[in-house]
């Protein structure tokens, strides 16, 4: 109660700041419109965000009521053209200054976030006064209906929640090609430099071969045994270079035994836990299996370590992945590029890593992947015993029947005493007889209505208690 | 003399070839198939004294052929059978090995370019023996480096025992690595009270033993 008081009192206190920044920004807006003095108006804009951060700050810390700021993401640096120069629209600069300006201050301009704070800036000097009365008998309501209103103007829109979406889509979209671009890179160089120069080589052998083998079949004969040996050495070649890209068991047999498989070559004692009812997307089973690789190899060569665990399971939609090792810890991704390739192949699917790695050890990376698991694994779809089915069938097709004609019908003739019999059952039973089995053909039919209906759902029901199916694979 | 051999490769140029080195060497092909479910077929209703199988086959190019092969192991225990592949992986030779009944084959396809040493093996593998390519026995040794009595094996041991897990017999061995057959004979003994396996005279029962050990760690 105290402390509800002390914070409406922080709360009308602001208002010293509040109520001369009014003036203060009417006065800023007019000299940049009315003068163009525009540089006045990214501080006018600052100065009433900063007012506005600071309530939501308020709000977030006294209430549950968290206000998302609305702000559009502030624009990248200006990127100077293949001439050096930098373009903001139909003019060159030289310097990025003028376009980083540029871009500010359309950014500001065009963010309605900034019109919504100011529009609370000058409706809260009003709001705050009205509340006091409410504030004085009932202090905590009374913050929470402040804190509605603040997020009313303060807080995030549908469209400034999309912009953001849409930047990190777009910084994670760029991640992804760079990668992808860096990768296709290094195969087309492992490839030329390796594959085909080796395989060159064999076509000149071969050449040699030709013009000997009439004159010299010895020195031919030795030189056709040097192009089986050349043609090997550029299979085993070759195959590095298919591991590099998409490793064979990993195609053959799918996430699970390619990481076991991974596991036997280690030095390291490995143990894999693979929780997955089915496998995952083949683009989200190369992340996976790239992602543990790397962990693998770093815990050999740096962590010195000796034993593994690897745990790969599903958390409803989302896959998570746990390796931990018993190496000496200390891991560190600002040196290396081993975790940041990690995290940057993950950023593709939204997925990020947590890395725990106290000097001493034991280091743990958990890695986790949200929506990459089609929804309908957390319950396997399950059929139905065919006897079930059956019987809801039939209930639907039959429950109409004691239901409304020979129910609910019958009980309508009866009321209004017509004469008609029709093949209601029930009126050409003795009058004794004949409400009791109305309301008897009603309650008959609406238990056949219920059962069709529970049938299914306590099904249903069973299976989601039953939890996950139980595939797991221990190795 | 067991020659009645199985071809299962999916690629034409490769099966032919495979099919003609065969028959060049006095095998008798009886059937050459393409796909999965063939394989599985002849390997259950002709029995041949060796099958030659790829991995990957249709109609799914996974590991359609290994798990055809296991498959018809599981029906006709012992059937020999020689699995060929671009890349070899422990997990497939564990599996492959997993009966411990031998006449199992692993190689890669490279293997083939020798073709005495390729033909060496095969009939190896038709005589209930194995045969394991040098690559699987590198990895099996050195994700095991770490491992005790492994480590205490002098080098000349770690070759030999490298060959014998390869699959070849004592005299083969002294011919690889230029020892006599008594030394041989020695060595492995030797191998033997340091793994603290129990020893035995014949070839099959001893490459088993050895290829159990390095897949028990």
């Amino acid at each position: 109660m105290l402390r509800s008081f002390g914070r409406i009192l922080v709360l009308l206190a602001l208002l010293v700041l509040e109520v001369p920044a009014i003036p203060l920004t009417g006065l800023m807006l007019l000299l940049t419109f009315g003068l163009g003095m525009v540089f006045l108006f990214p501080w006018q804009v600052m100065m009433v965000r900063r007012l506005a951060e600071l309530n939501r700050r308020l709000m977030r810390r006294w209430t549950d009521i968290e206000i998302e700021p609305p702000y559009l993401p502030e624009p990248p640096p200006p990127v100077p053209q293949s001439d050096g120069m930098y373009r903001s629209d139909r003019t060159l600069y030289k310097t990025p200054r003028i376009p980083a300006w540029n871009n500010r201050w359309k950014w500001l301009l065009s963010d309605p976030g900034s019109w919504r704070d100011l529009l609370w800036l000058v409706l809260d000097v009003v709001v705050k006064p009205l509340l006091v009365p409410l504030f004085v008998v009932l202090p905590a309501r009374g913050l929470r209906l402040y804190a509605q209103w603040s997020e009313l103007l303060l807080g995030a829109t549908t469209a400034s929640r999309l912009a953001g979406q849409v930047s990190h889509l777009k910084r994670t979209r760029n991640l992804a090609n760079d990668s992808q671009a860096a990768e296709m890179r290094r195969i087309e160089r492992d490839l030329h430099d390796g594959t085909q120069a080796r395989l060159v080589a064999i076509g000149m052998t071969l050449g040699a071969v030709e013009e000997l083998v009439d004159r010299d079949p010895t020195a031919a004969k030795a030189l056709l045994a040097k192009v089986r040996d050349a043609s090997s050495e550029t299979l085993t070649e070759l195959r590095r270079v298919i591991r590099g890209i998409h490793p064979p068991v990993l195609a053959e047999r799918g996430l699970a035994d390619a990481i076991r498989a991974l596991a036997m070559d280690s030095p390291m004692d490995v143990t894999v836990d693979v929780d997955l009812p089915h496998r995952p997307d083949a683009p989200v089973e190369a992340a996976v299996y790239f992602a543990i690789s790397e962990l693998l190899s770093n815990a050999a060569r740096h962590g010195n370590a000796r034993k593994v665990t690897v745990d790969i399971s599903a958390n409803g939609p989302h896959l998570r992945i746990s390796v931990t090792d018993d190496g000496m810890g200390g891991a560190d991704p600002s040196k290396g590029t081993g975790l940041t390739g990690i995290e940057r192949r993950l950023a593709a699917f939204d997925g990020v890593l947590a890395l725990n790695s106290p000097p001493g050890g034991p280091t743990t990376v958990t890695m986790e992947m949200p929506r990459v698991l089609p929804e309908h694994w957390a319950a396997d779809v399950q059929k139905m015993p065919r006897w079930k089915t059956v019987a809801v069938v039939m209930l639907w097709a039959t429950a109409w029947c004691p239901t409304m004609p020979q129910g609910v019908v019958a009980g309508v003739f009866k009321l209004l005493g017509a004469e008609q019999k029709s093949w209601f059952l029930a009126l050409y039973l003795p009058e004794i007889w004949q409400w009791p089995t109305i309301l008897g053909m009603i309650t008959v039919g609406l238990i056949m209505h219920v059962l069709a209906i529970r049938i299914p759902a306590a099904h249903n029901r069973e299976r989601l208690l039953a939890g996950k199916p139980a595939a797991k694979v221990l190795c | 003399m067991k020659n009645r051999v199985l071809v299962a490769e999916d690629l034409y140029l490769l099966r032919d070839g495979l099919v003609h080195l065969l028959q060049a060497h006095g095998f008798m092909v009886v059937a050459a198939v393409e796909s999965g479910p063939e394989l599985l077929k002849g390997l259950v209703e002709l029995r041949p004294d060796v099958s030659i199988v790829d991995v990957r086959l249709p109609p799914t190019f996974t590991d359609e052929g290994l798990k055809a092969a296991l498959a018809a192991r599981e029906k006709v225990p012992g059937l020999p059978i020689l699995v060929l592949s671009q890349h070899v992986e422990q997990l497939y030779a564990r599996e492959l090995l997993a009966d411990g009944s031998g006449g199992i084959g692993y190689l890669l396809k490279d293997r083939v370019f020798n073709a005495e040493q390729f033909v060496d093996a095969v009939r190896r593998v038709a005589e209930g023996g194995t045969a394991m390519d040098p690559e699987v026995i590198a990895k099996l040794l050195a994700s095991n480096a770490r491992d005790e009595p492994l480590a205490a094996l002098t080098p000349r041991e770690r070759e030999v025992l490298e060959a014998m897990a390869e699959g070849r017999s004592n005299a083969a061995i002294s011919q690889r690595l230029y020892l006599s057959e008594s030394a041989v004979a020695k060595h492995t003994a030797s191998i033997f009270a340091k793994l603290g396996l129990a020893p035995s005279d014949d070839d099959n029962r001893r490459v088993l033993a050895v290829l159990a050990y390095l897949n028990s760690r």
